[in-house]
């Protein structure tokens, strides 16, 4: 009961939680503080919605620096900026595609560095999160500061697409909106700031098609570094999604014979999807979601990358006129008991 | 309880259940009294934001929030809250009754408005603190109507932190560019536009405007954005002045050289700043008083600033370092302005929005003018005539007749200017010269080399003696800064009011203090061609009604006189 009147009062409290912990610093101190050890990371990215941007934490002095392994770092010219401003160029040292982690290197010295609080926190704990959220800022701004509490620690379950997130441990789920564009690989500290976390990439619940708020424990985050520093990081699990597909949406297209078979509608499955969604034989499909298809290959690729409890939506050409069928959301499915 | 009560307003409940769980468990677990007078603070801020959040219903072009500045009921809001709504919209308060409110003027371009609520004149309102005092972990939180969920007209309070300072905002879509604001991550939603942003005292620190929105719908996502209470305070001349305001630019863009300084990469040859010497190449050191180390810094000074303001400019070119003094130009021309604002090219406001008079509350119509140029031209007059009341006071303590004014200048030399109704005359070593002050005044802008000081002067003396009114087309212009070679933006700014008339083929500013005294002339005998710049200095123990101490004068970079008025040889002419 104690504690619960304790936590009561330094959850209500925030202003005025450090004044009951009797700490020498405030929550700006702490977060400028622990800003000065999170970069910028610009990368590979710029179309079809993907960011070339993300955040990465420094985790040595001399110029290691932990992010989430992710199509930013696919590129040959990567680049880090300091929250001073300086821009390096910097070297994949590895990475770790279980725990979705890499490690960066830049030639620099006497930098401003996180050591991981390993122990794992409750749920409760107060917490700041640090990035560079929507790449809001450049040069020499400072990443943004958001602040929430630690709502639980639990597997993560998750998809990013229609594939399942490779890593299954612990994450910090958040209470506040962290896992935004550009905020892989920033920093999630304590009151005190010290690193408890790392922002993981943008991913949605496996139960609920959520967007979820977490971070990658610290201690998880240190395992990574080190198999990744020592070369034993592992490679990631065989993935298990099933891509929907056309035939479980009842929707039949005319045989794929050509190159590039115009996507004419063959029939509709009575029952199915896409009979209830009102397609019909010799309608053309020319767009699944916003991406205009223009073979029946295209149309299975581009419904077989529709994440699972979202709506498809068909743009098809019906006597010369355009009309849209949206198919319901797709269901979840439940494949871990 | 409500059916609909909204997520923010059950978390603020949640909250203050906590604060009540809190306060009952004081007295057995010995709470730290830095505890209590902490959450005492923070219900004392969250009650005063409320109580000066206005929720805006514009009928059917939806509504927001906004923020009450003065008692007499002037309150901020967003350009794209009032966009179509029309002079008029309806307001609400936290005491629960609704007020009619009048359009008053408008930024499009910074997304600011303000309105005045109609019908008190002891509004509660928050105080403008200074913006750049804000820090990155600050307690902050917005007060408004997100959603538009204020059926109750009690504001939902939503609580966080200061994400980040000076930050810069693209323009994206139809969404304004948002320069040197705040970002917070208290929910700033759809509904929150205009309304205030607020410190841990209570105090405003910015106006909320915007919010990164990206796949996950038009909810909060954990970033919002706010136009700083500097650009507020900024911009508020411009706004209370009824006109359509528009944004300053340099009339130079900017970007990053190889070897990361900020230098000009394009400058207009018509621009205030290439006459005052800015060149390709040129690398801008500071700009009104803020360094200048990335082109967003350049860019988030520039946006907080209105147009036809003049401010400091540092540049090193060369390996030399020079200062100037810059007049910042408009972004847009008059019509494209107008059009911004929601109207035709002439100013007027939309056919669709424009209601006939019989349609606004009576309290509007009587508050409510149009022209074109204007939002509303109704206000233009109200402080037109507050300034013409200070000037008043100056000529009531005048003898009247003809102005005599005469000293040295600074070489020792004598000079004597004489002003009256009819004629005007200035005795300088190089020579006489005269204005006849019924003519066309663009054609005597004498003495040679000033640009138009007797102009000036004899428009001075007919704005105090025979008012504004009299002085051709006046108007209120809005705010400039008292000082504008020392002025540095920030909430320290020191500002005064500005008069503009168009009168016999010249355009003339007037700076007016609040006692009434003229600071300055700008006085313009051909547009986009330096303005004879007229300053004149006031020893402050002097009587109000005598004669400044000292009179400079110059044309663009060159000065012209310094005239060392001698107090003994100043009055009327017997």
């Amino acid at each position: 009961m104690r504690h619960l009147l304790v936590l009561l009062v330094v959850g209500g409290l925030m202003l005025a939680a450090t004044a009951v912990a009797g700490e020498p610093t405030t929550p700006q101190q702490v977060a400028a503080a622990a800003a000065r050890k999170v970069v910028k990371i610009y990368g590979a990215g710029g179309v079809q919605g993907l960011e070339g941007y993300q955040s990465g934490i420094i985790i040595s002095p001399d110029g290691r620096i932990a992010t989430a392994l992710s199509t930013v770092l696919d590129s040959d010219g990567l680049d880090c900026v300091l929250d001073d401003g300086r821009r390096f160029e910097a070297r994949l040292v590895g990475v770790d595609p279980r725990r979705e982690l890499a490690v960066l290197a830049i030639e620099a010295v006497d930098l401003p560095a996180f050591t991981p609080r390993e122990e794992r926190v409750a749920a409760g704990t107060r917490v700041l999160a640090i990035s560079n959220l929507f790449g809001v800022a450049v040069g020499d701004e400072r990443a943004s500061v958001q602040r929430g509490v630690v709502a639980a620690v639990v597997p993560l379950e998750a998809r990013r697409g229609a594939a399942d997130a490779p890593y299954t441990g612990a994450v910090y789920v958040l209470d506040c909106t962290t896992n935004n564009p550009g905020s892989p690989g920033g920093a999630v500290v304590d009151s005190q700031g010290r690193l408890l976390g790392i922002l993981g990439k943008e991913l949605r619940a496996t139960a609920s098609g959520i967007w979820l708020n977490y971070a990658l424990p610290a201690d998880e985050l240190a395992r990574g570094c080190a198999e990744i520093l020592a070369g034993t990081a592992g490679s990631p699990p065989v993935t298990s999604a099933t891509p929907l597909d056309l035939r479980s949406l009842g929707l039949v297209l005319v045989p794929d014979l050509l190159a590039r078979t115009p996507p004419f509608v063959e029939s509709v499955v009575p029952g199915s999807a896409a009979a209830q969604a009102g397609l019909r034989a010799d309608d053309l499909v020319i767009a699944v979601g916003s991406r205009a298809v223009a073979s029946c290959d295209a149309v299975q690729r581009a419904v077989g990358g529709v994440p699972e409890g979202d709506a498809v939506r068909l743009s098809l050409i019906r006597a010369g006129v355009i009309v849209e069928c949206d198919l319901g959301p797709r269901p979840a499915e439940v494949k871990r008991p | 309880m409500h059916a609909n009560f909204p997520p923010n307003r059950i978390r603020v409940v949640a909250m203050l259940v906590v604060v009540g769980v809190v306060s009952t468990v004081v007295c057995q677990a010995e709470v730290d009294p830095t505890v209590i007078e902490a959450q005492r603070a923070r219900v004392e801020a969250i009650r005063r934001g409320s109580n000066a959040a206005v929720s805006i219903f514009a009928g059917e072009s939806g509504g927001g929030s906004g923020v009450l500045l003065t008692p007499d009921g002037y309150a901020a809001t967003n350009f794209h809250v009032v966009q179509s709504s029309g002079p008029a919209v309806t307001c609400g308060l936290a005491d629960g009754r609704l007020y009619d409110a009048v359009v008053v003027g408008v930024d499009p371009t910074g997304d600011l408005a303000l309105i005045k609520l109609l019908g008190r004149d002891d509004f509660p309102c928050a105080q403008l603190a200074d913006s750049d005092d804000v820090q990155v972990g600050d307690f902050c939180f917005a007060a408004g109507n997100p959603f538009l969920l204020a059926t109750d007209l009690r504001p939902s309070i939503s609580a966080g932190i200061v994400s980040g300072v000076h930050r810069y905002q693209y323009p994206a879509g139809t969404i304004l560019e948002y320069a040197d604001c705040l970002q917070v991550d208290a929910a700033i939603n759809p509904g929150n536009s205009g309304g205030g942003l607020f410190d841990a005292h209570g105090r405003l620190i910015g106006v909320n405007g915007r919010a990164s929105f990206e796949k996950r719908g038009r909810v909060n996502v954990g970033a919002g954005y706010a136009i700083s209470a500097n650009q507020v305070r900024n911009f508020l001349g411009g706004l209370r002045s009824g006109r359509l305001c528009d944004h300053a630019a340099l009339g130079a863009t900017v970007s990053t050289s190889a070897d990361g300084r900020v230098v000009v990469s394009d400058i207009v040859e018509s621009s205030d700043a290439w006459r005052r010497g800015l060149r390709y190449d040129d690398e801008i050191v500071s700009l009104a008083g803020r360094p200048v180390r990335t082109v967003n810094a350049f860019k988030n000074v520039l946006g907080t600033l209105p147009a036809g303001w003049q401010v400091p400019l540092v540049v090193r070119s060369g390996g030399r370092r020079r200062e100037m003094l810059v007049r910042l130009e408009a972004i847009h021309s008059p019509a494209t302005l107008a059009k911004l604002a929601g109207g035709s090219e002439d100013g007027g406001p939309q056919p669709a929005a424009t209601p006939t008079a019989r349609e606004l509350p009576a309290t509007v119509r009587e508050r409510y003018e149009h022209r074109p140029g204007f939002a509303n031209h109704h206000f233009n007059r109200l402080e037109r005539d507050r300034v013409a009341a200070a000037l008043a006071a100056v000529r009531d303590a005048q003898p009247a007749g003809p102005w005599v004014l005469a000293g040295r200048l600074a070489s020792g030399d004598e000079f004597r200017i004489e002003l009256s109704d009819a004629s005007a005359s200035i005795d300088l070593p190089t020579g006489t010269s005269t204005v006849a002050v019924g003519d066309e005044l663009d054609r005597q802008p004498v003495p040679p080399g000033s640009g138009g000081l007797l102009p000036a002067l004899v428009l001075w003396r007919r704005l105090v003696v025979e008012g504004p009114a009299a002085v051709g087309r006046t108007i209120f212009w809005g705010t400039a800064p008292r000082t504008p070679a020392t002025f540095a933006a920030g909430g320290s700014a020191d500002l005064v009011d500005v008069l503009e008339s168009s009168v016999a083929g010249v355009v003339a500013r007037f700076a007016v203090a609040a006692d009434g005294r003229v600071l300055a002339i700008d006085l313009w005998c051909q547009p986009d061609a330096d303005p004879c710049e007229v300053r004149l200095s006031w020893e402050d123990a002097a009587a109000i009604g005598a004669m400044p101490a000292r009179i400079d004068v110059r044309r663009g970079d060159v000065p012209f006189a310094e005239l060392l008025v001698d107090p003994v040889a100043v009055g009327a002419t017997p």
